[in-house]
């Protein structure tokens, strides 16, 4: 199978180019320079030298023992992208695109970010490389992901509310294109998942590999054998396309995308567009995509604001329809379950995101036997959801 | 011949250049839209640009979004903009053009909304998000349909690219003023003379300059180098203002006498 996109960064009919005329230069342009950069034996070096310096590579494999014992089958190890410097997997990413912004010799980095883990993580990389930087996020998405607002600002970044639409991650990635359509001189516009216009899908994955690298070496070190099933969360998808990449060719690792089902997907409050959606053209790429009849584009629910996005990467879309990676999807009190059996039985708070692949692993352990092994990406801790879990707690204690 | 081409011919001939309006069909009604529309094309318009509201609006400023939200609110789809394009062409002989996003029309069907749009009497489509190496999927269609597929060009294209884009161009093209959204700007710093003898050297087709532009002087200004100007938000909020006829005749004044 091909895993690489066509050379207009096509995934089969998904990805592409759908940007108004004024980016296309700055896309080829960006392209261009992330091709020559990825050859470069020196750009790699520093990129993988600040990965394990600055960021923690590699970030451990854990074998849950006592989660294992309670879900009753398959050996479960977690990989702790949680343990990362910010928090999340998002900075492997920033790192990589903020490099290639200086490479570029653009001075200002801009972000658009749901949960927030994507705003610190560029804030992060700009503060590290004396860049200036602007994100955009969703007023709503300001309200439940408070201290990553903070964070944001402590590093020096400018966080840009933005009221239009859902106010989520959605409309904070229009208003960012917006906001890049102006300023396309100078400022490099760091995606922070598998989504976009060519070739953010396709750089943002090869920035995010690194996980699937770690991992796989990992688990052959552990057990001598690769594992029977990697499990991760998709909203864009950056954190599964990164694990999954390592596994593409062992086609007996089943490979299992979980999207947000929100209140259940017959309620029609989710956030599964390859579970429940159409194919569409929203933010530069066609792809599996929330819409009406008429082509507007819907808006998603998930108590997880990493996953509250009605598209999904492009690359998703076609692993998809070739059933290379099998998606499913994990409601919202399914996903705080597992939140809660991670947090007592392991002492490991995991970000609500990350909690609908620790649900799925639930739901699938005892099937797989206790013979088998499930990698399942942590993609990042729960310290920022904390507020907003017990806001949901509360709210449905009487339910 | 496509009226935008006949349009342009006879208005050379006279030595007029013409004004482009784009108005967002449904806003904030599908009836007060049209009472607007007709309205925009009594006062002079030469050519009109039916704007299909969309949820996203990525390259559009804050009036045109909000234009958008409202059509939206009240429920306006393609389906009945194509219905409002056919009762126009009914007493009028004005190019209308669709403008779009990409999603609307694709989820509408590439080939039935070809069909029905020649069918409603529209001569082009113009579409944001799709840039030429993504259009090939609507411009077959269109080319069978006779409907004209209008290249948009920035500040930002070299002059390699303009001339690959606009080998397969026809109608005209949009030259868009400013890198940025949609929308009016106080000062635009125009180098509009020096892009538009650039952009001329690409292509023979007629050249229309749109975004930033707000009123007579500004439109002046622009119309004295390209063959046409375009103006969005600044017919937008004067719809809202009930000025409407009032800024269409300045527009209009301004761009024939340049």
């Amino acid at each position: 199978m091909k895993h690489e996109p066509d050379a207009r960064g096509h995934f089969g009919p998904y990805g592409g180019r759908y940007v108004a005329e004024t980016l296309m230069p700055a896309l080829i342009e960006l392209e261009q320079a992330y091709r020559k950069a990825m050859k470069d034996p020196a750009f790699n070096k520093l990129f993988h030298a600040i990965l394990r310096d600055y960021v923690g590579r590699p970030s451990p494999l854990y074998l849950a023992e006592r989660l294992t014992k309670a879900y009753g089958g398959a050996r479960l190890y977690l990989k702790r992208e949680d343990l990362n410097h910010t928090g999340a997997h998002k900075i492997n990413n920033t790192i990589g695109q903020a490099l290639l912004a200086r490479r570029m010799g653009k001075t200002r980095l801009m972000a658009e970010t749901g949960a927030g883990q994507h705003g610190v993580a560029t804030a992060t990389a700009a503060a590290l490389f004396g860049m200036e930087c602007e994100v955009f996020m969703g007023t709503e998405d300001i309200r439940r992901q408070a201290p990553n607002v903070q964070r944001m600002q402590f590093l020096g970044a400018t966080v840009h509310p933005v009221h239009s639409g859902t106010a989520t991650l959605k409309d904070a990635m229009s208003e960012a294109m917006r906001a890049w359509v102006a300023r396309v001189d100078d400022t490099f516009y760091v995606i922070g998942s598998v989504a976009g216009p060519h070739p953010y899908p396709s750089m943002v994955r090869a920035f995010q590999s690194v996980i699937g690298t770690e991992a796989r070496a990992q688990i052959l070190e552990k057990t001598g054998c690769l594992p029977n099933m990697v499990i991760a969360c998709v909203g864009g998808g950056s954190n599964a396309a990164g694990i999954f990449s390592a596994f593409l060719d062992d086609t007996k690792v089943r490979l299992v995308g979980v999207e947000a089902a929100g209140f259940g997907i017959r309620t029609g409050k989710h956030a599964a567009s390859i579970g429940a959606g159409r194919i569409g053209i929203l933010h530069g790429a066609k792809s599996y995509l929330l819409q009406d009849d008429d082509g507007q584009v819907q808006n998603a629910h998930s108590v997880s604001a990493g996953l509250d996005y009605p598209g999904v990467g492009p690359q998703h879309a076609h692993w998809a329809d070739s059933a290379r990676v099998k998606y499913c999807s994990i409601t919202d009190t399914e996903a705080l379950r597992a939140f809660d059996d991670l947090t007592r039985l392991e002492g490991i708070l995991p970000a609500l995101e990350s909690s609908h692949a620790l649900a799925e692993a639930k739901k699938r352990a005892r099937k797989l036997g206790a013979r088998a092994t499930i990698v399942i990406n942590l993609s990042g801790r729960g310290d920022k959801d904390l507020d907003n879990i017990m806001a949901y707690k509360q709210k449905h204690r009487k339910q | 011949m496509n009226r935008i081409t006949h349009t342009f011919q006879t208005l050379r001939m006279q030595g007029r250049k013409a004004l482009i309006g784009y108005l967002t069909v449904g806003d904030p009604n599908l009836k007060t839209s049209e009472r607007n529309i007709r309205l925009a094309l009594a006062s002079g318009l030469d050519i009109l640009e039916l704007g299909v509201p969309f949820s996203d609006p990525t390259a559009d400023g804050p009036s045109i979004q909000a234009a958008g939200q409202r059509a939206l609110a009240s429920g306006v789809n393609l389906k009945q903009i194509l219905a409002m394009a056919a009762r126009l062409r009914r007493t009028s002989k004005v190019p209308m053009i669709l403008f779009s996003y990409a999603n609307p029309l694709f989820r509408y069907g590439y080939d039935a909304l070809c069909r029905d749009a020649a069918r409603a009497g529209l001569d082009g489509f113009l579409v944001v998000d799709l840039p030429f190496e993504e259009s090939a999927e609507l411009r077959v269609p269109m080319k069978r349909h006779g409907l004209l597929f209008i290249q948009l060009i920035a500040p930002t294209t070299s002059p390699e690219r303009a001339r690959r884009l606009l080998a397969e161009a026809d109608g005209f093209v949009y030259y868009i003023l400013v890198k940025g959204v949609t929308g009016t700007r106080k000062r635009i710093v125009f180098d509009t003379k020096k892009n538009i003898d650039r952009l001329r050297t690409c292509t023979a087709l007629p050249i229309a300059a749109g975004f930033g532009i707000s009123d007579g002087e500004q439109a002046r200004a622009a119309a004295r180098h390209a063959d046409a100007v375009v103006v969005g938000s600044a017919l937008v909020e004067a719809a809202r203002a009930g000025r409407l006829a009032k800024l269409v005749r300045e527009l209009a004044t301004a761009v024939h006498k340049a």
